[in-house]
């Protein structure tokens, strides 16, 4: 087995069978993730390549590159793995969310806001706890803003302190 | 102001550059179409209250004369982000394809490396390079915000760009949107001319006569470079043309530009230009009341 190094970009093994680095996730396993989480069709990801950089930070990347690739960037940051729970971002939410038909939770413009705004708050939830997609109303139809993280009766926001904003006052 | 007297032999009306100069310029939004449509990002922006006025040359571009771009729901969904309105040309005269291979030389702080990305249909492979690691941080809180995927971000000097992480296959177009002294930013900037300097001009001129020639050297043949600043030092436009002109495998080409503008300079002080510089654009801010801009595009010939 090689080990993990954190500088740069590995492309994610397709399979099991196919991985070297121990703890690494497959592509399987990131695609098996979306679909059975967020009911989000593997074929969306078709032309995408999945990269690790530091431990189970996972890039997306449309096209393909040959691995290893030593640069700032590469695609969007798309996921957390190596931890109990997967994680997805805020940006993978708001790119590929609109897909996504379970684990969503739709808020009102004053639930919406609190939640943009980095508060946890008290709210009713028949389905899963874990990681959710939160969406509200823009512009004649629901849009992701982020994920939230649904435990004990409450949603608690996990936006960035760096994209959070307070609308409430205006 | 002083510094731009130099340039009064140039200017077609002279009285009204200047007078443009001293206007404050509205806060512009270009829409992004990775994450949704002109149409939906307008009803979004309304909805919050916020007045906009269309821009005739780019349907995809709002004005915002009451408000800033960045406290508001469109903004937050990544649909919307602020551009000077001029700044949007160099990514439209660049026309990148869906699927192409592209270099952004100077890519932070993104707005052109997010247009790009967009004018691609997020397809394809577009490098983002720029030297400053503060700035490609901004860049990069573009590009997450915007939903890119197809970018690949570079911190190097774009003058010595290496194409071995990318299978060292050349570009099929490349923007080379160079760092400059900025005069035609001043509507925006009020202080850009205190730092103003004939040294600061010539030295930064060297800088983009490498940054194009790296550009040029790392596009196919047949393929496009669109070369642009926001100034009007002729040292830094048609002079940097004139070089490459003499020193890479590449010509100047017409384009079609959908807003008013003069023609490159052929002389300039003491100095003549190859007659090709002639193609290029200069955008000056009485023209279309925009801030003043440089644009040129070349075709590789070798």
């Amino acid at each position: 087995m090689s080990e993990n190094v954190s500088h740069r970009f590995d492309r994610l093994p397709a399979t099991e069978a196919e991985r070297d680095v121990e703890g690494r996730p497959t592509r399987e396993a990131v695609l098996t993730f979306w679909a059975e989480r967020f009911g989000i069709d593997p074929e969306t990801f078709a032309a995408y390549t999945f990269w690790e950089r530091g431990n189970g930070k996972i890039w997306a990347f449309t096209g393909d590159l040959e691995t290893p690739v030593d640069i700032e960037a590469l695609g969007m940051s798309f996921m957390r793995t190596r931890q109990e729970h997967w994680k997805p971002t805020t940006e993978a939410v708001q790119r590929f969310g609109p897909r996504a038909d379970r684990n969503v939770i739709h808020l009102d413009r004053e639930a919406a806001e609190r939640f943009l705004a980095g508060e946890d708050q008290q709210l009713e939830w028949d389905g899963d706890w874990g990681y959710l997609v939160v969406t509200h109303d823009i512009a004649g139809g629901p849009e992701p803003i982020g994920v939230g993280l649904y435990v004990h009766g409450e949603l608690r926001s996990q936006i960035p302190k760096g994209r959070r904003r307070d609308f409430s006052g205006e | 102001m002083d510094a731009l007297s130099r340039y009064e032999p140039i200017v077609d009306d002279f009285e009204a550059f200047l007078s443009a100069c001293e206007r404050p310029l509205p806060p512009v939004v270009r829409v992004n179409t990775i994450k949704t449509t002109i149409e939906r990002a307008r009803r979004g922006l309304e909805a919050a209250g916020i007045e906009l006025d269309p821009v005739e040359w780019h349907p995809g571009l709002f004005r915002l004369p009451e408000d800033q771009p960045g406290a508001n729901w469109p903004y937050t969904h990544g649909w919307i982000h602020g551009q000077e309105e001029v700044s949007a040309v160099p990514a439209t005269v660049l026309d990148p394809q869906p699927g192409e291979r592209v270099w952004d030389a100077t890519a932070a702080p993104g707005s052109k490396t997010t247009q790009l990305a967009a004018l691609m249909d997020d397809r394809g492979l577009l490098v983002a390079t720029d030297n400053n690691m503060g700035r490609l941080s901004a860049l990069r809180s573009n590009t997450e915000r915007l939903g890119v995927t197809n970018v690949a971000v570079t911190n190097e000097d774009a003058r010595n760009h290496s194409l071995k992480p990318f299978g060292g296959e050349d570009y099929d177009r490349a923007l080379v949107d160079v760092p400059c002294s900025c005069e035609g930013t001043i509507r925006k900037n009020p202080d850009t001319l205190e730092e103003w300097s004939l040294g600061h001009v010539e030295g930064i001129a060297g800088v983009q006569k490498g940054i194009l020639s790296r550009a040029i050297q790392a596009t196919r043949e047949d393929g496009t470079v669109v070369y642009s600043t926001c100034t009007f030092a002729p040292e830094e436009n048609e002079g940097v043309l004139d070089h490459v002109l003499d020193t890479e495998n590449c010509r100047l080409v017409e384009f079609e530009l959908p807003l008013e503008y003069q023609d490159g300079v052929i002389e300039w002080q003491d100095e003549t230009f190859d007659s090709q510089v002639e193609r290029a654009k200069r955008i000056y801010p009485h023209h279309n009341d925009t801030g003043g801009f440089f644009v040129a595009k070349l075709e590789v010939t070798g």
